[in-house]
């Protein structure tokens, strides 16, 4: 490990325990706002760790949300340690994860996207059928946790999923992901096993997401399929991600903060026409920062050292 | 001169794409130290040979053994990792990454297989072996087009192959990068490598290959040193046509 490596490290631990401190202002909707920020940040970056380097956009999130919804929600109503559901449901996402990559990581382009889309919705018709067979609607998820805890944990499971990311990157794993979203023959001839490398890092990505879902279930209280496997999660992770940018580890953080707050005032001030500016908000970014923040803030430090060389 | 034992053999390998066999009936052996040239007109199943050997395809029938061990079923990462390394005709450099970066791929996944200071260390002698290890920090995207070349060779030399093969590594040079192309290789050749070369350059055939095996049509149709099969009416029949041989 290098100094470098330790100042980002100990930078990072200080603005996760700052972050922590947020319930400390005793501010409702600041802690609302601030779950919905940590929530977003922890899909859109375990998100970005699958497609950032492999350039496979996947729009399953919400199938592993939902799955670890629903976990929690089930397992609460038999009686089930709360704690316990979050590692079944990290196994399940992971399995799903390997079940979906084994069937679909041969695909390519549009292909892959049009698939995670599907799954996404199959699972949610599946449960919803599951559901009308035994007669209920949805499912209460009753617990005494409090949105302090859930604000905690989602900081918390934060400091994981960085660490995680930050092990990947430099590890062969890391720069096997890296080669295969440069050139998949390169890698292959290289003596890359391209399959397992990508389904690995899925699996990462679907059990964090899981877990978060998990983790955002006693806030729901009650839950129901078209709540818990909405399509409009998956697209906002990958908008927020891509905002941010997918080539830093940091870079989904840095488009979920302000796209959360944008997405708040929009619903806010103007409720009937959120989608409408939500979609303008969208072509904005596309048309104006196509490689999010992160190329945004790299193209400019570029400028700068070229300005300074000539100088 | 082939005196040193056998690394690759073919057997029979055959490709057919529906109905057209492009790799009709292979057989040939390549022998350790040896520079193979596998040479012949446009269109005669070099480069889909070559594929078979690196498992970017699977022969259709027949068998191909590295040290008497089949590989033919395995897949490309697989025959990678037991040493058979390649170059690409159209070359592939990874776009993204510096030159460093690019011949590291090579060190980590390769045949044998380094990390961390010892694969930098590697990717740099490498570099130097190629004449490149100035540009080491330097992104792909600026470079020329012999030094792309130089960059895909550094990258597969860095895996340490049994077999190395050249698919055109000399096509497309102009004629002062096309003489410094023929010396590398003969560096290479020098260095006891065994090699296998599908080229177009009979300069470069002449004096580096030790054998040739020339293709027409899918089939063998001659091998042995470059001045018997560059002589061989046959041969000349398929490169020119009937009224010169």
């Amino acid at each position: 490990m290098t100094k470098r490596d330790w100042q980002s490290l100990t930078l990072s631990a200080v603005l996760l325990a700052v972050a922590a401190c947020l319930p400390l202002t005793g501010d409702a909707y600041m802690l609302s706002i601030g779950i919905t920020i940590a929530m977003y940040a922890v899909l859109a970056t375990s998100w970005a760790l699958f497609s950032g380097p492999t350039h496979y956009i996947s729009l399953a999130t919400a199938a592993f949300f939902g799955l670890g919804t629903y976990t929690t929600a089930i397992g609460i109503e038999n009686g089930m340690n709360y704690w316990l559901t979050l590692p079944i449901a990290a196994i399940l996402g992971a399995v799903l994860a390997a079940l979906v990559g084994f069937a679909t990581l041969r695909l390519s382009g549009v292909y892959f996207v049009i698939f995670t889309l599907g799954l996404a919705e199959l699972v949610r018709q599946v449960v919803t059928w599951g559901q009308n067979v035994s007669g209920q609607k949805g499912l209460y998820v009753l617990t005494d946790i409090t949105e302090v805890h859930i604000y905690w944990q989602l900081v918390a499971l934060a400091g994981i999923v960085y660490l995680t990311g930050w092990a990947i990157g430099r590890s062969r794993l890391g720069f096997a992901l890296r080669i295969i979203g440069d050139d998949e023959e390169v890698a292959r001839h290289s003596g890359i096993n391209t399959s397992r490398a990508k389904i690995l890092l899925f699996m990462v990505s679907g059990a964090t997401a899981a877990v978060v879902g998990s983790m955002l279930a006693p806030r729901y209280i009650y839950i129901e399929p078209a709540l818990a496997f909405s399509p409009m999660l998956s697209f906002l992770v990958v908008i927020m991600a891509l905002l941010g940018g997918t080539g830093r580890l940091w870079g989904p953080l840095v488009g979920v903060i302000p796209f959360t707050l944008l997405f708040e005032t929009i619903s806010a001030s103007f409720p009937n026409q959120t989608t409408l500016l939500l979609g303008l908000s969208f072509l904005v970014i596309v048309y104006l920062l196509p490689r999010g923040f992160v190329g945004l803030i790299e193209s400019g430090k570029r400028r700068l050292r070229d300005r300074e060389a000539f100088a | 001169m082939t005196t040193g034992p056998t690394v690759l053999s073919l057997r029979g390998a055959t490709k057919r794409f529906g109905g057209l066999v492009a790799v009709n009936d292979m057989d040939f052996d390549v022998t350790e130290h040896e520079v193979l040239g596998l040479i012949g007109p446009n269109g005669s199943g070099k480069s889909t040979t070559l594929n078979l050997i690196s498992g970017a395809l699977k022969p259709t029938e027949g068998t191909i053994s590295l040290r008497g061990t089949p590989i033919s079923h395995l897949s490309a990462a697989d025959i990678a990792r037991r040493g058979i390394a390649r170059t690409f005709q159209l070359v592939r450099l990874l776009p993204s990454m510096t030159v460093l970066e690019n011949v590291r791929a090579g060190a980590v996944f390769g045949h044998r297989r380094r990390w961390g200071a010892e694969a930098d260390a590697h990717a740099l002698r490498m570099l130097a072996l190629v004449g490149l290890d100035r540009r080491a920090n330097a992104h792909v995207g600026e470079l020329t087009y012999i030094d792309t070349k130089r960059v895909e060779l550094a990258r597969v030399l860095a895996s340490e192959p049994k077999v190395l093969l050249l698919d055109e590594w000399l096509a497309g040079l102009n004629p002062t990068e096309l003489e410094e192309g023929i010396t590398l290789i003969k560096r290479l050749r020098d260095e006891g490598r065994t090699i296998i070369l599908v080229e177009h350059v009979m300069d470069a055939i002449r004096s580096l290959c030790d054998r040739c095996v020339v293709m027409s049509t899918g089939l063998k149709i001659a091998e042995g040193t470059p001045e018997q099969v560059l002589s061989d009416p046959e041969v000349i029949r398929a490169y020119l046509g009937d009224d010169d041989a």
